[in-house]
């Protein structure tokens, strides 16, 4: 019942972005991705969902490679919420969520009433009903974000790809958004989440996977992947130690001297 | 609903329009007499086969915008941006020129449709292969132009002035004597690349949320493409091969539409072609009824009216938009 990438190696216009992955996200955990800018977590998660090309290795789930899946198979297998939250159309908040109900539905099939029930408990749980009626180009990015998020659980999906979906949110917004992925990890589900946040990182996820230059340099643990040693090497930062409860996270607090 | 309506009446009343006047209820009892009376002939045979052929016509551009615009996620997309119009002029305006269209009548829309076919077969290897929309649409741009040029190359070459008198009023666009023949030789066409098109709604609307979400909610991108690109060269390439070039429908009728549908780009499928078709029968009502000393041509009308609708809408859509 899982996800695993083998040894993948990505390479996009000459340059290999990914050197032999290994990766793997069993159900009921809430993998964290992190890395600086570059480092290929977002094509990690495009590779996973065959939107890029794999020059080498797998991807297999359920111990059955991805090829074996027809699209709709892994439609309901898989959702995705990717970092670009733009909606070509002023759809109304609603619509927008009940996208995420497609891949269940046959050809000219209209939504059913069990549908729109996942559909209004996904904006309840992202609390995005207020905005039900209103075009998702009208809100605000945070709210945009929500909406996506629950377009994406709308999907009922055993696994969760999100690429940063913390970005452009508010503190307690990015808190809500965390748990609620958290929340679906606890019910089941497999998830796994790019983030910047080294402390919502930390806080949140059950293991954490640290990608550098296309190479995992660490992986384990929040304690043990967030340690000084690896994040300043990676991040080229000086890093300190605040404890906040009967737990310490490392913090980047200045540009690292040569 | 309320489209159907308004586009059967129109219909009635393009029946009714013309030099010869008939009252209606004459018109009805010689639309379904069989008596050879002159009226029953004008009916039947010249004004009935004319607004189908206009319904048909903008029926084809009206849903092809739609589902274009859906395609390229833009509201400016219309037919015209995939070079199927141009081409489809050029194969006409060649098969005038060298004077087949006199010889063999059906010459003129076989051609247009056949160029037509190169320029979606151009279009559909590209969107077949793994590319982007925007590639899909530089190459369409490309394509229109070159169909253009050629174009102009042949009117430049053709040294019979009614030759070119001829290119002229068939790139101008008009309804007027359509025979059944035209919509036989078309409707084919037109039927099949309307359906391809229906085929494409929920995909097009997944792909609100940009393509990679669509591939990973089981849409087939490069299928999708290639279906849209396919429907709607099949049913533009063979309306624009009997009626000429008629400009602005496919991009109008879409933004006539979102109002009262929304925006969804499947929702906004099928009444775009009604309206499509309404606008297409209403113009050639006004082409007919205006007192002019020439019939003022049919995509000369929409074009008059059709793009000062689009400024305005642009100024309101920028609004809407959000």
């Amino acid at each position: 019942m899982t996800i695993r990438a083998t040894e993948l190696r990505v390479v996009l216009s000459h340059s290999t972005i990914l050197h032999d992955v290994n990766m793997e996200l069993k159900p009921g955990e809430l993998l964290g991705l992190i890395g600086p800018n570059g480092s290929g977590k977002s094509t990690l998660l495009r590779a996973v969902l065959g939107l890029e090309k794999i020059s080498s290795g797998a991807v297999t789930l359920r111990d059955r490679v991805r090829a074996e899946y027809s699209r709709r198979e892994l439609a309901k297998l898989i959702a995705y919420l990717p970092q670009d939250h733009t909606v070509h159309w002023p759809l109304d908040v609603a619509s927008t969520v009940a996208l995420g109900r497609e891949p269940h539905l046959a050809s000219f099939q209209r939504l059913r009433d069990a549908d729109l029930e996942v559909v209004s408990a996904a904006m309840r749980q992202t609390d995005t009903e207020k905005f039900a009626g209103r075009s998702v180009r009208s809100l605000s990015a945070g709210e945009r974000a929500r909406v996506l998020l629950a377009r994406a659980m709308a999907v009922q999906a055993p696994y969760i790809l999100a690429d940063e979906p913390t970005a452009s949110l508010d503190p307690r917004h990015q808190l809500a958004v965390m748990e609620l992925l958290k929340q679906q990890a606890r019910q089941g589900a497999g998830v796994i989440v790019v983030v910047h946040d080294l402390l919502l990182a930390a806080q949140f996820c059950s293991r954490i996977y640290l990608l550098d230059q296309g190479n995992v340099v660490a992986e384990g643990s929040p304690e043990t992947v967030l340690d000084d040693a690896h994040i300043s090497q990676v991040y080229g930062v000086a890093t300190e130690r605040i404890v906040v409860g009967d737990q310490s996270f490392v913090i980047p607090v200045a540009l690292a001297t040569a | 609903m309320g489209l159907i309506l308004v586009l059967l009446v129109l219909a009635g009343l393009s029946l009714l329009t013309g030099f010869v006047a008939i009252d209606p209820f004459a018109a009805l009892s010689a639309l379904f007499s069989n008596a050879a009376a002159t009226d029953t002939v004008i009916l039947r045979e010249i004004r009935l086969p004319r607004t189908l052929m206009g319904m048909l016509a903008g029926a084809s551009l009206g849903l092809s915008g739609a589902a274009l615009q859906g395609l390229f996620r833009n509201p400016l997309a219309d037919p015209g941006i995939i070079g199927i119009s141009a081409s489809a002029g050029l194969g006409a305006v060649v098969a005038i020129h060298f004077g087949i269209g006199q010889s063999f009548v059906l010459a003129v829309p076989l051609f247009a449709m056949g160029a037509a076919a190169i320029s979606t077969l151009i279009l559909f290897t590209v969107a077949l292969r793994d590319t982007s929309a925007l590639t899909l649409i530089l190459v369409g741009i490309g394509v229109s132009s070159l169909a253009v040029a050629l174009t102009s190359l042949v009117m430049n070459f053709s040294t019979n002035p009614f030759a070119l008198n001829d290119m002229v009023l068939w790139l101008l666009g008009s309804l007027a004597n359509r025979s059944y023949t035209d919509i036989i030789l078309t409707g084919p066409f037109i039927a099949v690349g309307m359906l391809l098109i229906l085929s494409c709604g929920s995909g097009l609307r997944v792909l609100s949320l940009g393509e990679a979400v669509a591939e990973t909610m089981g849409v087939n991108m490069r299928s999708l493409r290639a279906r849209v690109v396919l429907g709607s060269s099949l049913a533009v390439g063979a309306g624009v091969a009997v009626c000429g070039t008629i400009g602005f429908v496919g991009l109008v009728a879409p933004h006539i539409v979102r109002p009262f549908v929304g925006s969804d780009p499947a929702r906004v499928l099928w009444p775009s072609a009604l309206v499509g078709a309404i606008i297409v029968t209403l113009a050639d009502i006004l082409v007919r009824t205006i007192p002019s000393g020439h019939e003022i041509k049919l995509g000369v009308l929409t074009s008059l009216v059709g793009a000062p609708f689009f400024l305005l809408l642009v100024v309101q859509t920028r609004r809407s938009m959000r």
